[in-house]
């Protein structure tokens, strides 16, 4: 334990700025008190659960689901209708709604994995479009347009909605990040880079896929839970194709199959929404402008231009470097010049 | 019984007009999946640039009809280049990427089109006036016009790809891309050509329905989702599929509009339930080949 923190928390760039990122947050409150900025970050920090739950499908297993809005607001709709009117406190609705994200993942892995490539991505991108013609058609029990709101408070004052949200975030994010890189998720790495081989080898890929569908249903339903919680309301807007799509930028945005990338990606995407909100006719167009450009010269997204950069591999142990020392800190090395090219083989979605 | 002939009379107008909207798009989304083999999610983004570019040079500055239709079909087609060459090409290894910078391209024009003309809903006369009846039901001339230029874009299509060599290009670079390649053709070339016919045959569509449709600069958002089921259920790639697929769908939508309840909320979860159900039943949709695993 302490000779990860020596060895690699304390001496690579972007983990030390990771850790002072965390820290930082933790510690916002000691700043400032402004409810918008406590708003703002208790938003973003669920949103990230989001977005990396469907890093962990998409980004490593490979399925790309364009309908992962369908599970957060699954999970959304049933913690709201089971706290309304069931009287269910907060952590009971919002286990519940990850619970039945899990059976909707079941429900649509099932059918849709005997899909392939773009055939499951917008088999997926439909089930979210049938939900909210459902909810438009009953608006008795859904709530039509408007949703249901009048939901329970996530906790009692502000600071504390806070402190859930973040810690959440971190649990949540460090759970999916220990999967990611468990034997499971090398499997699911397998599985994306040529499905053919790893059931040639005996592992019953379908299975494995199913199991990379529910646990992100499970991660995202946990969110959609909070949101809805936090926001007091669940409405048609989170089932939203864009809403989905949203997941999917930032994860791009902030570098597929890292887990932490997505995450990064919605604290520097969501502020900056916000920001442009002093703007107002211009803010989508700012937003879309940003996204275009940004990745049309960083493809790979934001975090791993910055790690070839900050962190080159060793020639010889491909262990990572801070960028200002001359040799390897394992084997001693002499660190060439940063190559334009990076070390690790790209990386196709 | 008299009732119940123009109600049938009237479905079958209003189904037709779909099948010709939505065999236009399918078809050019259909056609740069295969020869580019990319998602392009603002294909309805040029959609709606044909229909608002007529709905410029027509009403506001008065130009003449045809002429009109000319330089809106050349925007599109040279717009559709530029985003290809700019935006698309340089990112195509990375297909999630890809997704997102067309999503996002479709929401800049949407955006810019927010602020060139507002978000009011607009409307233009038909180009040409009149109507006439069919079994006791009103057509207008515009949708007589409408069903005609597909039909005639769609022959033109058609030739083109059985009997020129570019299209002959086009059909080998969608059904390998590689072997293409060592056959000798710029199968970058092709793939831009193949976008700015492609992106023109939807530039067509806008400029046939801005008579008949309300624009509005969300109206790229319905029609995408109905396309990429229209294509899905024909099978990827396949143009003889996205016409049928098209034909089912746009039948199956106004159905419901018309005999359910509450049916126009329903209506894209309909579409999205049937291109399931084929799915299910045949997994490469139904003209689709399974693709061997690419190189």
């Amino acid at each position: 334990m302490w000779r990860y923190v020596t060895g690699e928390l304390l001496v690579l760039p972007t983990r030390v700025v990771g850790l002072a990122a965390c820290l930082g947050l933790l510690a916002l409150p000691l700043v400032t008190r402004d409810p918008y900025v406590l708003r703002v970050v208790t938003l973003a920090s669920i949103l990230a659960v989001f977005a990396a739950s469907w890093d962990l499908l998409t980004g490593f297993s490979g399925q790309i689901n364009l309908g992962h809005a369908l599970f957060f607001g699954v999970a959304a709709y049933t913690s709201a209708l089971l706290n309304l009117r069931l009287g269910l406190s907060p952590w009971l609705t919002i286990l519940a709604g990850g619970a039945m994200a899990v059976l909707v993942a079941l429900v649509v892995g099932i059918p849709c994995l005997r899909l392939k490539g773009p055939y499951l991505s917008l088999a997926t991108l439909a089930f979210p479009i049938m939900l909210t013609g459902l909810i438009f058609a009953f608006p008795g029990f859904f709530g039509g347009e408007l949703g249901v709101s009048g939901l329970t408070r996530l906790a009692g004052t502000r600071l504390r909605e806070y402190y859930l949200a973040l810690g959440a975030m971190l649990v949540l994010v460090f759970a999916m990040w220990k999967i990611t890189d468990s034997r499971l998720g090398i499997i699911f790495h397998a599985i994306r880079e040529d499905e053919v081989a790893v059931r040639a080898s005996g592992i019953n890929t379908t299975r494995y896929k199913l199991l990379a569908f529910c646990l992100s249903g499970l991660f995202a339903g946990l969110a959609g839970g909070m949101y809805a919680h936090f926001l007091r309301i669940a409405g048609p807007a989170l089932l939203a194709m864009f809403f989905s799509f949203q997941a999917i930028i930032w994860t791009i945005f902030g570098g597929v199959a890292t887990i932490y990338g997505p995450v990064v990606g919605v604290f520097i995407l969501y502020p900056v929404l916000e920001i442009l909100r002093v703007v107002r006719e211009i803010r989508m167009l700012g937003f879309a402008l940003m996204v275009l450009v940004l990745l049309r010269f960083m493809p790979e997204g934001i975090v791993p231009w910055l790690e070839h950069r900050l962190e080159p591999e060793c020639p010889r142990c491909r262990s990572r470097n801070a960028f200002t020392r001359r040799s390897c800190r394992v084997c001693g090395t002499a660190m060439g010049r940063p190559s334009s090219c990076p070390g690790r083989a790209t990386r196709s979605a | 019984m008299r009732g119940e002939t123009r109600l049938l009379a009237r479905i079958l107008v209003a189904g037709l007009m779909n099948v010709g909207v939505y065999a236009l798009l399918a078809v050019g989304f259909s056609l740069i999946f295969g020869a580019a083999r990319i998602i392009n999610l603002c294909h309805t983004g040029f959609y709606m640039i044909g229909a608002y570019s007529m709905f410029l040079l027509v009403v506001s500055r008065g130009w003449p009809v045809l002429w009109a239709i000319f330089a809106t079909l050349v925007v599109v087609a040279v717009l559709g280049i530029a985003v290809y060459k700019l935006i698309i090409d340089p990112l195509r290894e990375h297909e999630a990427t890809v997704l997102i910078v067309t999503l996002a391209t479709a929401v800049l024009i949407q955006e810019v089109l927010l602020i060139l003309f507002g978000g009011h809903f607009r409307g233009m006369p038909s180009l040409i006036p009149g109507y006439t009846t069919v079994l006791g039901v009103r057509v207008t001339y515009q949708y007589l016009l409408t069903l005609g230029v597909v039909a005639v874009a769609s022959l033109g299509l058609w030739a083109m790809l059985q009997r020129t060599r570019l299209g002959i290009a086009i059909r080998a670079t969608a059904q390998d891309r590689e072997v293409a390649n060592l056959m000798g053709m710029d199968v970058t070339r092709v793939a831009t050509v193949t976008m700015a016919i492609g992106v023109a045959l939807a530039g067509v569509a806008g400029i046939m329905v801005a008579p008949i449709y309300v624009l509005e600069p969300h109206m790229w958002q319905p029609p995408l989702v109905t396309i990429l089921a229209v294509v899905v259920l024909g099978g990827l790639g396949s143009i003889k599929g996205s016409f049928v697929g098209a034909v089912i769908l746009a039948f199956a939508e106004v159905l419901v509009v018309f005999l359910v309840p509450q049916g126009a909320f329903l209506k894209a979860a309909l579409a999205l339930g049937l291109m399931l159900a084929i799915l299910l039943i045949r997994p490469e949709g139904l003209f689709g080949v399974a693709f061997e695993g690419e190189r």
